[in-house]
């Protein structure tokens, strides 16, 4: 899983019948000092996440074990909302 | 399967249902000599890892193996505490 903070929003009318009602955010992956590295992507939330907040995301087929995602076609979910990061140097 | 790092801890405090009491740790991939490599990553943790220790992960969908039959939403995933390893 990765860190990223949720930066924008996506809104699709037109799009599979099973990504109806799931909300689409763009995150931008990040370190865990709070650094911006690699490109933006597009997650879907499920757990309320909202703009400036750190998340954590799961890629690729795991994204879809994330409850309510099953036989959905999702590449990335955004599956809790960070609370808190420790590191030890 | 990759040997890392554990360098700290992540706590949420809104998460999917299924990852509910699920630890999950940063690890930072190493190469066999000890050389940081790549991103750091966070992973579910299975085997009580700690803080320092060297591991090794498994990343894809086997993540969520260890907890089966829950499906825990995990891309990679501590399964072994590293005692030594050796080299040719």
């Amino acid at each position: 899983m990765i860190l990223a903070k949720v930066v924008g929003t996506v809104v699709a009318t037109r799009k599979d019948p099973r990504l109806v009602s799931s909300k689409l955010l763009i995150a931008r992956p990040m370190d865990p000092n709070g650094k911006p590295e690699g490109n933006y992507l597009v997650a879907i939330d499920t757990v309320d996440a909202g703009f400036g907040e750190t998340v954590l995301i799961v890629s690729g087929s795991s994204a879809r074990m994330a409850s309510g995602m099953k036989d959905c076609p999702v590449d990335a979910a955004i599956v809790g909302i960070v609370d808190e990061i420790e590191i030890k140097d | 399967m990759q040997l890392g790092k554990v360098v700290g801890t992540v706590v949420l405090n809104n998460q999917n249902d299924t990852l509910h009491g699920v630890p999950l740790l940063l690890v930072q991939p190493m190469s066999s000599s000890r050389q940081p490599v790549g991103r750091v990553i966070v992973a579910a943790d299975s085997v009580g890892a700690g803080v320092g220790e060297e591991v090794f992960f498994v990343r894809g969908k086997e993540a969520s193996f260890p907890f089966y039959p829950v499906e825990v939403p995990a891309d990679a995933g501590i399964v072994g505490i590293v005692d030594h390893w050796t080299i040719g």
